[in-house]
């Protein structure tokens, strides 16, 4: 299977303190990989890494098959990002946002025509084309979100806590956007504070004081730190560390 | 303790809380639980005085909450949804400005505070800025508890918080429990509905049910299954297109699926998933969570 | 009383914690005053001249010697007749022009007439119009001590100019109670403005709210410390004024840190109703920069005079208050005067001190909505 992230030794340094020590990931193409982690392990300073918004002390990365150093503009037009902060802006219509985004990424306005319909269709959102984006239904809009985070059909596409807040209904309707992207070869690298979602990841790393403690398929997980659940593999790996 | 008949509050056009009535019993611990936009936080203010509900009434330890709005504010401890301490002041300078407003010291109640304040007393000297997720929540609970508050008040207070913290939180909420205080937390992880006495399930404004996390899962009567295979997506397509099923949803490792009228037998998922070639296929009985009675009470709502 | 101290102290711990807040409050007066003063100075110093003398003579040397020992001018070319003047205006560097007419000494001891012209770059109108003034009066001056008296000269403004209280026209008078009024509003009114609608951004006014605190103890906890800060500054730009620039304080000073102090109530009164409306630190900026900072400058008659302003500018500008404070600090500074003179503009300000606290008591709210 192909590379999409390739991390080798990667370290990030703030003055003395080590957010990343030593990193070392590959993430193949197509694949869910969930992104965990206690409150500030070091999780969103990889991921800014990885997107080519900051650039590592020292180590190697590839991401989609460039160098994180040099090409981090080939990076950027690669990946989809959405948070649960950032996403869409509300006072744009629906329309509007996703002609700013084929802008930024440079889709030709035929292709974006064509591409927005299909969208909409699939998403069953043809009738809010023109709604303002903050009237939407926040299931709506975590929809409308990560298909523009993909609508550039980017090779990776980096989601940060995604469902926070959500009612558990519209939660597992997102999860099911993220298999279909899955299932379109798009690799979707996660990050989640629900545990049950990181049963939902083809192979989960679990980081901890700047360190990846653990990186498996959840099955095996939980087989080699003998646990029911992936809640309890994260406290056990958390509690140790400590 | 704290007692709410019939609150209602909307904003503009947008009805934030509908008819909303409950009892909260001295010393209980009792969640609000729900997605965003359940009014979780609405409800909070209102109870809190910074909100004047449109109609309703509602108490605290017997004094109103719009008369009596000063004698609540001495009396109640409050953690607002959003980090609320002063970032650019240490973890010390915090807690003694929070004292003083409430006209204590930290010494004079420290014996309520210890057991949290000792986990981040290393740091007393750090920017609030500055602490960690968890720590920042550790500090928040100290400086809502500085003046001995006979109610708590929190507002989703393990949001975004990672499932370390949020354990040792509700830990420390118990403690707090047992010394008296009377709890009201509102969050949106189902899974924590469990380490309260009661809860109540809301959404879009609304009260779904009220009752003790026990009752509400032995009040779920449906039948429900545990089905997983080695390849989920597929197995969640297929169970949704079989005109049996209900409803499928992913739980952790497995599907949680009920079939329509309950009259499906676990033999008759298991032959239709054998027919579509799923391996590793495992079909069991599985007791209902907190959450699969929410998912089923939003289902009766929408409907 | 112990729950308004501790406020304080987290009040001062901000301020000093924050570096911008800092440089706002005890660089940017002295910056902006060193700057007006010195750097953006509208005096005339050292402007380059030409002469063109066609008589040569005692009388015309003399009057040079004087343009030039002046201190306002500089001998740039002399000109001989027949040069073409437009070129030297044009290379730029002379300003005015000075020609004498022929026989200069002896038409004016014989006829008590005689002929200079002053050419001027009017291209920068209110420098042309300062240089001409000030030579017309040199030479004026000179004519009437050193020559016959009651001689005119043509061309002449006959008048006797004197400039009282700023004989020396300086600008850093005008500026130094302009800049004074632009600080004081800058930090009491912006600054209390977006240190409330902070609290009210990050959540904090919340758990204030919820706390036992009466807002007048909030609101005074804020504008404590600002109104500390705001006196301090109000002495430091009288300071610098008297000792770099001197400008004299003919007044009390007691008199003049009193009307200064009203003046700090009345910006800070301002910033607490802004702090009322903006919901956010953004928000108080703005408002504070757009309806503070721009009216101070442009209509209080401290950049350009209120009398030469179209009528409904003028108008407004009676709704500013560093108007009245500027009128004042000059009266006492300059002039000397004491409350007699300026109880009216007193007045205006206690009035407005008074609105804008009635104002911010009504909108200031013990709630979230």
């Amino acid at each position: 299977m192909e590379k999409v992230i390739e991390v080798r030794n990667l370290v990030k340094k703030f003055g003395s303190f080590v957010a990343n020590d030593h990193l070392n990931f590959d993430v193949y193409q197509g694949e869910i990989f969930g992104f965990l982690g206690a409150n500030g392990a070091g999780k969103t300073t990889a991921m800014k890494i990885l997107c080519g918004l900051s650039s590592p002390t020292s180590g190697e990365a590839k991401v989609a098959s460039f160098d994180i150093y040099k090409e981090t503009e080939k990076v950027k037009r690669n990946i989809g990002y959405m948070s649960q902060k950032f996403s869409l802006y509300e006072d744009l219509t629906v329309a509007e946002n996703i002609r700013f985004f084929s802008g930024v990424y440079g889709i030709s306005p035929a292709d974006r025509k064509e591409k927005q319909d299909k969208l909409l269709k699939d998403l069953g959102l043809e009738s809010a084309r023109d709604s303002l984006i903050g009237s939407l239904p926040l299931g709506w809009k975590q929809k409308l979100a990560f298909s523009v985070a993909i609508f550039h059909d980017p090779k990776i596409v980096f989601l940060d806590e995604p469902t926070g807040g959500v009612d558990p209904i519209t939660r597992r309707k997102f999860w099911d956007l993220i298999y279909e992207a899955s299932d379109r070869g798009i690799t979707v690298f996660v990050t989640t504070h629900y545990m049950d979602e990181a049963e939902y990841c083809n192979r989960v790393s679990i980081m901890n004081a700047g360190r990846i403690e653990a990186l498996d398929t959840p099955e095996n997980l939980k087989k080699q730190y003998s646990a029911k659940n992936m809640d309890e593999v994260f406290l056990k790996i958390a509690r140790n560390v400590d | 303790m704290i007692s709410i008949q019939h609150i209602s509050k909307s904003y503009k056009e947008v009805q934030a809380i509908t008819d909303i009535s409950l009892e909260v019993q001295k010393g209980e611990l009792f969640g609000l639980i729900g997605p965003d936009g359940a009014g979780k936080t609405t409800l909070m203010r209102i109870l809190m005085t910074l909100l004047i509900q449109d109609e309703g009434t509602a108490t605290m330890n017997g004094f109103d909450i719009i008369k009596d709005y000063k004698k609540i504010r001495n009396m109640v401890g409050y953690m607002p949804g959003r980090f609320s301490l002063y970032q650019d002041l240490t973890v010390e300078e915090n807690l003694n400005f929070f004292a003083t407003v409430f006209k204590t010291t930290v010494s004079e109640n420290y014996d309520l505070i210890r057991d949290i304040y000792i986990q981040i007393e290393p740091f007393k000297k750090r920017l609030a800025g500055k602490l960690s997720g968890g720590m920042k929540q550790k500090l928040a609970l100290s400086c809502a508890l500085i003046h001995k508050p006979e109610i708590l008040i929190l507002d989703e207070p393990t949001t975004g918080v990672d499932a370390v913290s949020r354990k040792e939180f509700w830990e420390m909420l118990k403690n707090l429990q047992q010394k008296g205080i009377t709890i009201l937390v509102s969050t949106p992880y189902m899974d924590e509905a469990m380490l309260c006495n009661r809860v109540a399930l809301m959404q879009k404004g609304k009260v779904l049910d009220i009752d003790t996390p026990r009752n509400l899962v032995d009040g779920y009567t449906r039948k429900l299954y545990a089905i997983r295979s080695n390849d989920m997506h597929r197995l969640i397509l297929d169970l949704r297109s079989y005109e049996k099923t209900d409803s499928a949803y992913a739980f952790g490792q497995y599907l949680h699926v009920t079939g329509k009228d309950d009259e499906v037998e676990a033999t008759e998922f298991e032959n239709y998933l054998m027919r579509k070639n799923h391996e590793d296929l495992e079909v069991h009985d599985i007791a209902p969570t907190i959450e699969d009675v929410f998912m089923e009470l939003l289902q009766d709502t929408i409907v | 009383m112990k729950q308004f101290i501790g406020f304080l102290k987290k009040e001062f711990l901000h301020i000093f914690r924050d570096p911008r807040t800092m440089m706002i409050i005890f660089l940017l007066p002295i910056v902006q005053l060193l700057l007006f003063g010195k750097v953006i100075n509208t005096d005339i110093q050292n402007s380059r001249i030409a002469i063109l003398d066609q008589s040569h003579d005692n009388t015309t040397r003399e009057i040079t010697s004087k343009l030039v020992s002046s201190g306002y001018f500089v001998l740039g070319d002399e000109l001989m007749p027949g040069d073409d003047v437009e070129d030297v205006f044009r290379k730029g560097k002379v300003k005015m022009v000075v020609t004498f007419g022929p026989e200069f000494e002896k038409s004016l001891e014989r006829d008590g007439k005689a002929d200079v012209q002053l050419l001027a770059d009017a291209s920068d109108p209110n420098t042309a119009r300062i240089l001409t003034n000030y030579a017309s009066g040199i030479i004026n001056d000179y004519v009437k001590k050193e020559k016959l008296q009651n001689l005119q000269l043509p061309n002449q403004i006959n008048t006797e100019v004197r400039m009282l209280y700023n004989e020396g026209l300086k600008s850093v008078y005008m500026f130094v109670p302009g800049i004074m009024a632009m600080i004081l509003m800058l930090i009491s009114a912006m600054m209390t403005s977006i240190s409330i609608s902070k609290e009210k951004e990050l959540g904090t006014m919340e758990v204030l709210l919820a706390s036992p605190l009466k807002p007048i103890q909030i609101v005074l906890g804020k504008v404590t410390p600002y109104l500390l800060l705001s006196f301090i500054n109000a002495l430091t730009i009288i300071l610098i004024g008297v000792f770099i620039f001197g400008v004299p304080i003919k007044g009390s000073f007691v008199f003049l840190m009193a009307e200064s102090f009203l003046f700090i109530m009345m910006a800070l009164s301002l910033g607490i109703l802004i702090s009322t409306v903006a919901p956010n630190q953004m928000v108080a900026m703005f408002i504070s920069v757009l309806a503070l900072m721009l009216p101070t400058i442009l209509l209080s008659g401290f950049m350009f005079p209120i009398e030469n302003m179209p009528l409904p500018l003028r108008i407004l500008s009676h709704a500013m208050p560093p108007r009245w404070f500027i009128v004042i600090i000059k009266n006492i500074m300059l002039k000397g005067t004491g409350i007699l003179f300026v109880w009216k503009e007193t007045l205006i300000l206690m009035f407005m001190t008074f609105v804008f606290i009635a104002l911010s008591i009504k909108n200031f709210k013990i709630r979230l909505e």
